[in-house]
């Protein structure tokens, strides 16, 4: 009874859907509300009922699957496909979202999540606001929901029911895995709100500062979530699949990054917009694409238009449904752009020497990047398409574009945030950075010494970047303490409006953690194949490892070969290893478990190949010096993000904003 | 030389390898288990070196890498380095031979290309088919700046004087309110 | 301000197109994303196509001491298909093939790939065998000359020895009669 209690509470939300996507917003459009505001007020009023409604089917809905998950209930085709008796308890709640109907599933409840979120937090939103807003969402709603209940229902029951699951697949037992994909949809969907609003704000014809703030804390937070889904994807990948890598430019990659990219276009141009109200078309225009580009990255993944490591089970009718959505979502708001935008005032001006400047940069600079992987991921489609031939584009492709690009990002990353809104002085500016610049020059040259940079090119190239941003930002903060009375000043510049630049510095600090990371580790890291007895040590990068051999060791749904390691360096034993490979009982293919030592400043990792015959064991051995920089900085950029949000502006500003606005509409 | 080591993924490669042409089929084959076959082909790297023995690490190095940007054909975007396939194996082992027979890397790419095609390239070399792979984007990139800088040009140059009176009471009603709340679109 | 100096330095007609670029790209982006949805990534076409067949020679698979060779396809016009016990798709086939095997002019050459000799002789004994001869190929030694990436596969080769065309995946009546039927008609006819 409960899966079909599920499915009841996913149609109750579909009609929720409708008549949140239609009501609200004819409410506001009535009585010409889209100038005047007034509009139906009864039918306005609904929106936040509807939200907490569609709220609470979805979450019936999910815990209905999550139950059918904990009592392996495997008349549930989806549940006998992706789970099992043996399976861990916290991973058959993982499991909810392991295949493609739960994963669904996941999204449209974040997707309510975050509708709710708006109708509770919006208590100094214009009525007509909101309910556009959340219609919006409704509308969005509509066609996941309708993409589930025909093409991908989770609760199908399948009967005579087996008797055991297939099985959660291996690789997605993991605590790195189990959380990566919420994180990463509350970023995707975290989009539909900025999406929402925009969409809200073409409708109703009004472009202006009051909606920048308004949508800029939203779009914030879903970047924050999305740099840790990725991180914490890239993380998974670097310690569950055994070669030791942390992006390899799949195109399932890929379709995470560029919203990812377009979303941190879009934060910074609404800074612009915010505070100088200039930007404004275009910066609707990127929160159109940073959510379409998660849709379309929902298409790539699901319609097996394009061959991935680890796309899911994929099925040409679903691809077709999404991208019929896709065609509505975005084509329909693109129209409405080309309607409304020519409309819109472009107001601020400023000078080639100026912060809206250094930001535009910035966004030229994203959505380069942005190209490039889109490019990049469709280069064999269009190759195809056109029929050129057949090509592949891989990790050589990407890294070269990339490189040949974020340099460039770097240097204007350190003069940017040192630049005056609407003009300033390059002399002014030359003041502020030229000892940020002396230095890092300085480290440009020692780090070019063939001692530091061991004769790669990229080496100093990378530090001295990092350094640049480190300095640069140093000068920049110090700049703006000048005028706050010391430690005491500082306090309070932390209390009070100064969240969002301090959100600024730690993000743009997590860039340089990030760029040194990548430089080092791609540069220095060291990894050998090796075959070794019992006994054996092999030296790699100046440590010693010894194996001591190899003894089963008994899982809860698998059994494993635990190889047992000790690593010297020098004389000194640092620490022991277990590196696993596993044999899981669902069956499948057995699965390595490297064992990693991480520190700040080096990782070693051991990854267990086969047995190769009289207790020998083929044997991967890698030196990764400075991959944890790369996620610390991703961290560090979520810290900034977060700092960025609480800046309290954001909550007494909203209702200055309101009043204005308020205003406004009064005098129209 | 197929090595014994990897033996004991045979079962899954089968699977994958019939599942190569079990494209148009329905939506049931394609079920999830298969692509976690798939999947954890990736996780488990080959360990097909150890029995290779190499000249020196440098030829070592440089086989890793040649067989890192070489995809293997019948997977999932993988590379011939990553992937457990058989067909896989096969391509490293004529990789091999041909690097200890003294070919060059060019010779060796040169072999591979006139049997599988370009496809098995993960860094597709410059020439005229791929100019459009190679500098596209720089195109539509460059297209994007020269509208970037012509509105930046256009930003500086709007002169004030064009402003009428009620634009002017706007703009200092702007500046005094740094937020630029009380902007208002026309 | 903006309002002014810009309406008045671009004119409306001008904003209006600049608006409806994006919308035009996505357009493209569509096309593209539906073809993709029709398209198979997975195929891969073979660069030997227009050329001469590799030179290999193989031992036969039921008469060990009897050799295939590349010049065994030089004079007739011959199918060769890849093919291995462990193949369902192979099995799917083999009726078609069967059929097949009654044309005159025309030879069915089987090379089978990857396989174990034992089963493979099963296989052809159990349900008929459609190939005039078969090279066995169980170390893929001659499939990496072929470009061989998986089985099924067939290559369709004029009597000069030039290989004219590869079929990937099973063939069925469809590919049968509106691809590989048309060819080999073209073929007979170039004498």
């Amino acid at each position: 009874m409960i899966p079909e209690l599920g499915h009841v509470a996913l149609i109750l939300a579909l009609v929720v859907a409708v008549v949140q996507a239609s009501f609200p917003l004819a409410g506001s459009l009535a009585g010409n509300g889209a100038s005047t505001g007034t509009g139906n007020r009864p039918w306005m009023t609904m929106a936040r009922p509807l939200a907490y409604g569609q709220f609470t089917f979805l979450i019936i809905a999910f815990a209905c699957l999550v139950q059918a998950f904990l009592t392996s209930d495997f008349s549930v085709l989806y549940v006998g496909q992706h789970s099992n008796t043996l399976l861990p308890d916290i991973y058959k709640v993982s499991a909810v979202w392991g295949g493609h109907e739960g994963s669904l599933l996941l999204w449209v409840l974040f997707m309510a999540a975050w509708g709710a979120a708006v109708a509770a937090f919006s208590k100094n939103l214009p009525l007509a606001v909101v309910a556009r807003v959340i219609s919006v969402q409704g509308m969005i709603a509509i066609g996941f929901l309708l993409f589930m209940l025909f093409t991908s229902n989770p609760f199908e029951r399948h009967f005579p029911a087996p008797a055991e699951g297939r099985d959660l697949n291996p690789l997605l037992q993991d605590f790195g895995l189990a959380i990566h994909p919420p994180m990463l949809y509350m970023g995707y969907v975290g989009f539909s709100v900025a999406f929402a609003f925009a969409i809200a704000a073409l409708i109703g014809g009004r472009l202006d500062a009051a909606w920048a703030r308004w949508s800029r804390p939203w779009t914030t937070v879903a970047w924050v979530f999305l740099t840790i889904g990725i991180a914490l994807g890239s993380w998974w990948a670097y310690y569950e699949l055994g070669w030791g890598g942390w992006w390899f430019w799949d195109p399932v990659e890929n379709a995470s990054l560029m919203p990812w990219l377009v979303g941190t276009a879009l934060i910074h141009s609404l800074a612009v917009t915010e505070k100088r109200g200039a930007f404004k078309s275009w910066t609707v225009l990127l929160a159109i694409f940073a959510f379409s580009l998660s849709l379309l990255g929902t298409f790539l993944v699901r319609s097996g238009v394009l061959t991935s490591v680890h796309a899911f089970a994929t099925d040409p009718e679903r691809g077709l449904f999404i991208l019929i959505f896709l065609c509505i979502v975005t084509g329909g708001s693109l129209a409405l752009y080309a309607w409304r935008a020519p409309e819109v005032s472009e107001g601020g001006r400023f000078d080639l020497v100026s912060r809206e400047s250094a930001l535009l940069g910035n966004n030229l600079l994203f959505l380069a990047f942005t190209v490039l992987v889109l490019f990049g991921t469709l280069a064999p489609l269009i190759y195809e398409a056109f029929d050129w031939g057949k090509i592949s584009v891989g990790f050589p492709w990407f890294n070269k574009m990339f490189l040949a690009l974020a340099p460039f990002l770097a240097i204007l990353l350190g003069i940017g945030p040192a630049a005056r809104w609407k003009h300033d002085e390059p002399g002014r500016l030359i003041k502020t950075l030229w000892i940020a610049f002396a230095l890092s020059a300085l480290v440009l040259a020692i780090s070019s010494l063939p001692m530091f940079s061991g004769g790669h090119f990229w080496v100093p190239i990378g530090v001295a970047l990092g350094a640049w941003l480190l300095f640069s930002h140093a000068s920049i903060v110090r700049d703006r303490l000048k005028n706050k009375r010391g430690f005491d000043g500082w306090i309070a510049d932390l209390r009070g409006n100064g969240r969002s630049f301090y959100g600024m510095v730690t993000a743009h600090m997590g860039v340089a953690l990030f760029i040194v990371g990548v430089t080092m580790v791609s540069n220095f890291q060291v990894e050998e194949d090796v075959r070794l007895s019992p006994g054996d040590s092999h030296e790699l990068a100046g440590y010693r490892f010894e194996f001591l051999g190899a003894e089963k060791a008994p899982g809860p749904n698998y059994m494993a070969d635990r190889g047992h390691f000790k690593v010297y360096d020098g004389d000194k034993q640092i620490t022991e290893l277990y590196p696993e490979k596993r044999s899981y009982l669902g069956g499948g293919m057995p699965m390595t478990e490297a064992a990693i030592d991480a520190g700040l400043f080096r990782d070693i990792y051991i990854s267990l190949g086969e047995p190769v015959g009289d207790g020998d064991w083929a044997l991967r051995l890698y030196y990764k010096p400075y991959v944890r920089w790369i996620w610390l900085g991703a961290i560090l950029m979520a810290l900034g993000g977060t700092l960025a949000v609480s800046d309290p502006r954001y909550r007494t500003a909203r209702s200055r904003a309101a009043a204005a606005v308020g205003g406004a509409t009064a005098r129209a | 030389m197929r090595p014994s080591l990897s033996k004991p993924s045979l079962w899954a490669i089968n699977i994958d390898e019939k599942r190569t042409y079990e494209i148009g089929m329905p939506a049931l084959i394609k079920s999830f288990l298969l692509s976690i076959l798939l999947l954890t082909s990736v996780a488990v790297d080959a360990f097909t070196l150890e029995e290779l023995t190499f000249d020196s690490p440098e030829q070592q190095t440089e086989f890793r890498e040649l067989i890192s940007e070489l995809r293997c054909l019948v997977c999932q975007n993988e590379s011939l380095a990553g992937s457990k396939a058989e067909l896989a194996q096969d391509l490293r082992n004529e990789v091999y031979k041909m690097m200890r027979a003294g070919q060059s890397q060019d010779e060796i790419l040169d072999f591979l290309i006139a049997r599988y095609g370009d496809f098995v390239l993960y860094d597709p070399p410059l020439k005229p088919s791929t100019y459009i792979l190679w500098f596209g984007p720089f195109v539509l990139i460059g297209i994007g700046a020269v509208f970037m800088v012509r509105a930046l040009l256009r930003k500086q140059s709007a002169p004030d004087a064009e402003l009428s009176d009620d634009d002017r009471l706007r703009l200092k009603d702007m500046l005094a309110d740094r937020d630029g709340k009380t902007d208002q679109s026309s | 301000m903006g309002a002014a100096s810009t309406a008045s330095s671009t004119p409306a007609s001008h904003r209006v197109l600049v608006a409806l670029v994006p919308l035009a790209l996505f357009i493209a982006l569509v096309a593209l994303l539906a073809f993709g949805l029709g398209n198979d990534p997975r195929k891969v076409p073979s660069p030997l196509v227009g050329k001469p067949v590799p030179v290999f020679s193989l031992p036969e698979l039921t008469d060990p001491g009897r050799s295939v060779s590349d010049t065994d396809l030089k004079g007739t016009i011959s199918l060769v298909n890849v093919w291995a016990s462990w193949c369902g798709s192979c099995r799917a086939e083999h009726q078609a093939l069967m059929a097949l095997s009654e044309i005159p002019d025309f030879q069915v050459v089987g090379l089978n790939w990857k396989d174990d000799a034992e089963n493979a002789t099963q296989v052809l004994r159990l349900t008929g065998n459609p190939y005039d001869m078969n090279g066995y190929d169980p170390d893929n030694s001659v499939g990496i000359h072929w470009g061989v990436y998986g089985a099924p596969e067939t290559f369709v080769v004029d009597r000069k020895g030039i290989i004219r065309y590869k079929h990937i995946g099973p063939i069925d009546r469809t590919v049968w009669e509106e691809t590989l039927q048309p060819l080999v008609a073209e073929l007979q006819a170039e004498g």
